[in-house]
């Protein structure tokens, strides 16, 4: 029920974001947008040496949506960018704390998650070709 | 305020979904502009055909066969009569969004030339934003807009001018509201687009299900509206066009049913309405729709649209009183139909129908298909009530209800 959804910590990431804005000389920049409830989200990456060392993002949405990406911004930053390939959605649930969600809001929780990975797919084709086919391929979904 | 003639508790056993339950509650179903629920007569009158008439129309001469295209064309001679047209005049489609696409392939594309102009407003719903655009894409016609404001109120002084431009070729616009509940002045602008002998389409999908609609009065050339917003069955639009409109258009889908004649490189088609309605139809939704209109007929339009307005005075009254909504669109109910856009301090409006998931109500939230008005309202969402015969006094207080509680739950 709506009262285990919004709790505090949902609250405070919607009204608070953690991470969000641009950043200076991004490496990657990617937006998408969920056609069912018109969430938006950007988010911002640099990378150096494979690691995550800047990561924001800029969105509208629902507040699980928006919360869900301020999360996962302080989920990844600082971490090695290739760990995003392997996030999938129960990690996602669990970071922001909700394992009960219907299917119409997971995918508000989800958008970030699928932005950024779109993110590091399109990093790693533009910087080490290589292994871009590899990541593409190894990365869940979800 | 009015009293409502219809009792809205009584006809609420009539709609076997009411006995569902969501969450455990009572379903409380406030989304009636997306599409509405239906009765016993509608879900048993499709049963009916499929189980004593079923077979294809228009082709056999069995008895079974005779029955069917006997029940097919009572219930286009059902709505004609319903909306005040002759039955040869009515095609069936698939939805209010075929029965534009009809328009703009076989009158537009024909009928327009290049820089010729189709003048719509910002009120709009895509479907009848998108076939226009591709009709300039392809043929190199002009798409303009009126505006309008805040509530949803055309900017008729610039439609004036537009139509007065001898350019204009055709006026198609939406009658109410979908977003906003705003109702246009249909008839006046009838009468102004037709001194400079222009036609005029009417989106009937939201005004058709909720008030009387004499097409003799309003003059109007093409009307369009959807079966399932009127407690029919989905699959079921209505194109109504002038007959002298329908004579000179090209067919729309090339088939069975819609022919005369087939030679090896030509063809005779069919008359009217046959030209246009192409393979074999949806005969037992069209039937279920006829029950349709005879369970709308048996309460009375006029009675309909005064629930309406009793139930939306109501709701924007007790709604008004919390401090942090939002309301949008007219606030006199003269110029407005049942439908209530709103939004919640800054509780996003998908958050808000979650909320009210918790207590069996059904709302819509988003852009509603309008986002040419979303944007001029400057909201990127809404949330929406909006409301039918069924709906009851006391669902709106179940929904203000809801609607503190979500304050309560986001701390407002
Ligand atoms: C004003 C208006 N026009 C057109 C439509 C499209 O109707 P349908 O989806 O049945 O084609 C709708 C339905 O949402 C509407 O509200």
């Amino acid at each position: 029920m709506s009262d285990d959804i919004y709790r505090e910590i949902i609250l405070d990431h919607y009204r608070n974001p953690r991470n969000k804005g641009k950043v200076e000389n991004a490496d990657v920049t990617v937006h998408d947008s969920n056609p069912l409830c018109g969430d938006e989200i950007d988010i911002h990456l640099k990378v150096d040496e494979g690691v995550i060392s800047d990561v924001k993002f800029e969105g509208k949405g629902c507040a699980i949506s928006q919360a869900s990406a301020s999360m996962l911004t302080e989920l990844v930053m600082g971490k090695d960018l290739k760990i995003v390939k392997d996030l999938k959605k129960e990690d996602i649930l669990e970071n922001i704390g909700l394992t009960n969600l219907g299917p119409a809001r997971i995918k508000c929780a989800l958008l970030s998650l699928k932005v950024l990975k779109v993110g590091m797919i399109k990093y790693y084709s533009e910087n080490d070709p290589q292994s871009a086919d590899q990541i593409r391929n190894e990365s869940s979904l979800y | 305020m009015q009293r409502s003639i219809v009792n809205s508790y009584e006809l609420r056993n009539d709609f076997p979904i009411f006995r569902k339950k969501i969450n455990g509650k009572e379903l409380v179903y406030l989304d009636n502009a997306s599409t509405t629920q239906k009765p016993y007569t509608v879900i048993d009158s499709i049963t009916d055909f499929y189980s004593n008439y079923n077979s294809n129309i228009h082709r056999a001469v069995y008895q079974l066969a005779e029955e069917a295209t006997n029940m097919y064309e009572q219930s286009r001679e059902k709505i004609a009569n319903f909306i005040n047209v002759r039955p040869e005049e009515i095609i069936f489609t698939r939805n209010t969004t075929e029965s534009i696409n009809l328009i703009a392939h076989s009158w537009a594309r024909t009928n327009l030339k290049k820089d010729d102009v189709i003048v719509i407003t910002e009120i709009e719903h895509h479907s009848n934003i998108v076939p226009w655009q591709i009709l300039c894409q392809e043929r190199g016609t002009r798409l303009e807009y009126v505006g309008v404001d805040g509530n949803g109120f055309l900017d008729l002084e610039y439609m004036i001018e537009l139509i007065s431009s001898r350019k204009v070729k055709l006026v198609s616009l939406s009658h109410m509201s979908n977003v906003l509940g705003t109702i246009v002045p249909i008839e006046r602008i009838i009468k102004i687009a037709h001194e400079h002998d222009i036609p005029v389409l009417v989106d009937g999908a939201q005004s058709v299900p909720h008030m009387p609609i004499n097409v003799k009065n309003m003059d109007c050339d093409f009307l369009v509206f959807s079966a399932h917003k009127m407690l029919g069955p989905t699959g079921v639009g209505i194109l109504y066009a002038k007959k002298e409109y329908l004579d000179k258009m090209t067919p729309f889908m090339g088939g069975g049913d819609m022919i005369k004649e087939v030679f090896k490189f030509h063809t005779n088609y069919n008359d009217v309405p046959y030209k246009f309605e192409a393979g074999t139809p949806n005969i037992a939704d069209v039937v279920g729709f006829g029950a349709a209109i005879e369970y709308l007929e048996k309460i009375g339009m006029e009675n309909i649209r005064k629930h309406e307005i009793y139930l939306t005075e109501y709701a924007l009254e007790s709604m008004s009183s919390l401090d942090y909504i939002t309301l949008y669109g007219p606030r006199d109910t003269k110029y407005r139909g049942g439908v209530i856009s709103f939004n919640i301090a800054d509780i996003h409006p998908h958050d808000l129908a979650t909320i009210m998931n918790d207590h069996g109500i059904a709302i819509r939230s988003g852009h509603h298909c309008a986002q040419v008005l979303m944007e001029r309202l400057d909201v990127p969402a809404t949330s929406r009530a909006s409301f039918y015969i069924y709906n009851t006094k006391e669902e709106i207080d179940k929904f203000v209800n809801a609607i503190k509680e979500a304050g309560r739950i986001f701390k407002i």
